[in-house]
């Protein structure tokens, strides 16, 4: 991780000041998200795509579909894939080059998300079991940094699959032919992120740059659409208390909630 | 760096596939190995077990071999990663190729990058990093045999090398997992249980300061399921640590003997 910058040092006294007062840098309180604009199918060529904006930081998700062979255990299953990219023009700090353990680490935490809660049907998404299968593959890509990357990019990746149109095909010989037409992907729960950061052993939700820069300790709780947990991430140097845990997993539940109402329409 | 899906191959194991026994728990709430739901697998704790490195430790956990060792604080190389106000810690989680039923290639998978890590950063806060600027911390945890909970194992072991390196820490980190299984909550998974179990929580801990450093889940639980998930795991922990200064006091004991004589 990049050392914070000498301005935010600077501030680190500030912002740990004013959120043991209940008040953030910019305004919003504790547990309040910053803006979310979320605009899906923004890519024709990708089958499915989103693009979210959470105040200033800035995640598209592609989709794509493409056929492969299943893992040997489950041999009637599709494949999910998901791969995020800290793009270089997306911060100063990342730079070009394979993924890093950032990036590595953002991919899996969404990747959990999605796959534990089920939320693609990924029986639906085999042609012929032990041979064929769907693959999909979310690629997460990182335009704008301004902290809670996390959150964001589970957000692109849910708006994303909602959006995934599937092209209809049938099987000529083993071999698909493809028809006329499209089928949404079949998606059966939304996983949602809450990411918490601790500063001056307080906790608060959606940190933007500066407050990640400086807090102690991060924590993201993904919640399905019955409000059951489906995947935790504990990052950065810090530590939590059980009681924090426990009040961070009554939050989350509230706060997915309200952002399911945001993404998931109807 | 893609997570292509990995082809089926023709070679055949030549070890026995282990198959999904129909219950994982029996009516008598005993799991597959006998134990309790709420037992740890028998283990094993050992300090200063390499000659090179500056602190060593070895653990078995039931079927879980995994060594660690600490170099450092020594200058840090490439020089630019120094910090003029503390020690980097950097850390490697890797698990051997021969660790696991199938072969494991022995590059590092987007899994080892990622526990690398989580441990890193599970471990981070019982040291005091301020004490050592412009110097490094490495620590290599090696993955021998591979049962379940290994980032949890090798987070009990790596503390132990750092303690037996002569770290200065704020206390020892104990790691260890609850989880759900057949629908009962049960400390310690291994492999079979975790594959085939609801739900996986890691967890490390610093029980003298409270202090949750590793928290990860996946699977499926409801919020009391989860509350319930973490005092299990918080129990193993306190237990495991029991192990560790058990193990710690005995290795300076038999050097204390050593020098006596």
């Amino acid at each position: 991780m990049t050392p914070p910058p000498i301005v935010v040092r600077v501030k680190q006294k500030r912002i740990a000041e004013l959120v043991s007062s209940g008040k953030r840098l910019d305004g919003r309180g504790l547990t309040a998200y910053r803006e979310i604009q979320v605009e899906v199918g923004v890519i024709e060529r990708a089958e499915g795509s989103a693009r979210v904006r959470l105040g200033k930081t800035e995640v598209m998700a592609g989709i794509k579909i493409e056929t492969g062979q299943p893992f040997p255990d489950v041999p009637n299953q599709g494949v999910l894939t998901v791969n995020a990219e800290l793009v270089p023009l997306a911060s100063p700090t990342f730079e070009p080059g394979p993924p890093n353990e950032n990036a590595v680490e953002l991919a899996r935490i969404v990747d959990r998300g999605i796959r534990e809660s089920k939320a693609i049907e990924l029986e639906k998404l085999c042609v012929e079991p032990g041979k064929k299968v769907f693959i999909v593959f979310i690629d997460v890509y990182v335009l704008n940094h301004d902290g809670n990357l996390i959150d964001a990019s589970a957000m692109a990746a849910l708006a994303a699959l909602l959006n995934t149109k599937m092209f209809n095909y049938e099987l000529e010989g083993g071999e698909i032919k493809i028809k006329p037409g499209y089928t949404p992907l079949p998606i059966r729960n939304h996983p949602i992120a809450v990411t918490f950061a601790k500063i001056n052993d307080k906790l608060i939700v959606d940190p933007w740059l500066e407050e990640e820069q400086v807090m102690d300790a991060r924590l993201t709780m993904t919640l399905d659409k019955d409000g059951k947990i489906c995947a935790i991430q504990k990052g950065g140097y810090g530590y939590f208390t059980t009681q924090q845990i426990l009040e961070a997993a009554k939050i989350a539940r509230e706060k997915t909630e309200e952002l399911r109402k945001v993404l998931v329409k109807g | 760096m893609l997570n292509i899906p990995k082809r089926k191959t023709e070679k055949k194991r030549l070890n026995v596939l282990q198959k999904k026994p129909e219950k994982l728990i029996d009516k008598d709430d005993m799991r597959l190995d006998g134990r309790k739901l709420n037992e740890l697998r028998p283990t094993k704790i050992e300090v200063g077990v390499l000659g090179n490195a500056d602190g060593s430790a070895y653990i078995e956990q039931g079927k879980n071999k995994i060594l660690a060792a600490v170099y450092g604080p020594k200058e840090v190389h490439p020089r630019h990663l120094a910090r003029p106000d503390r020690a980097v810690l950097r850390c490697r989680y890797h698990m051997a190729p021969f660790s696991v039923d199938e072969r494991k290639s022995p590059a590092p998978s987007r899994r080892e990058v990622e526990l690398s890590k989580v441990i890193r950063e599970a471990l981070e806060p019982s040291i005091f990093v301020e004490y050592y600027p412009r110097t490094s911390i490495d620590i290599f945890i090696e993955v021998l045999q591979a049962d379940g909970g290994t980032r949890c194992a090798g987070i009990t072991t790596a503390s132990l090398a750092l303690a037996d390196a002569g770290i200065p820490m704020r206390d020892l980190v104990a790691a260890c997992a609850s989880g759900k299984v057949d629908g009962h909550l049960v400390l310690d998974l291994m492999d079979v249980e975790d594959k085939a179990g609801e739900a996986d929580v890691p967890l490390a801990l610093m029980p003298n300061l409270n202090a949750v450093t590793l928290l990860q889940m996946d699977g499926s639980l409801t919020i009391e399921e989860f509350e319930k998930a973490v005092n299990l795991a918080l129990d193993g922990c306190k237990q495991l640590y029991t192990l560790q200064k058990e193990a710690l006091k005995s290795k300076y004991v038999a050097v204390k003997e050593a020098l006596d004589e």
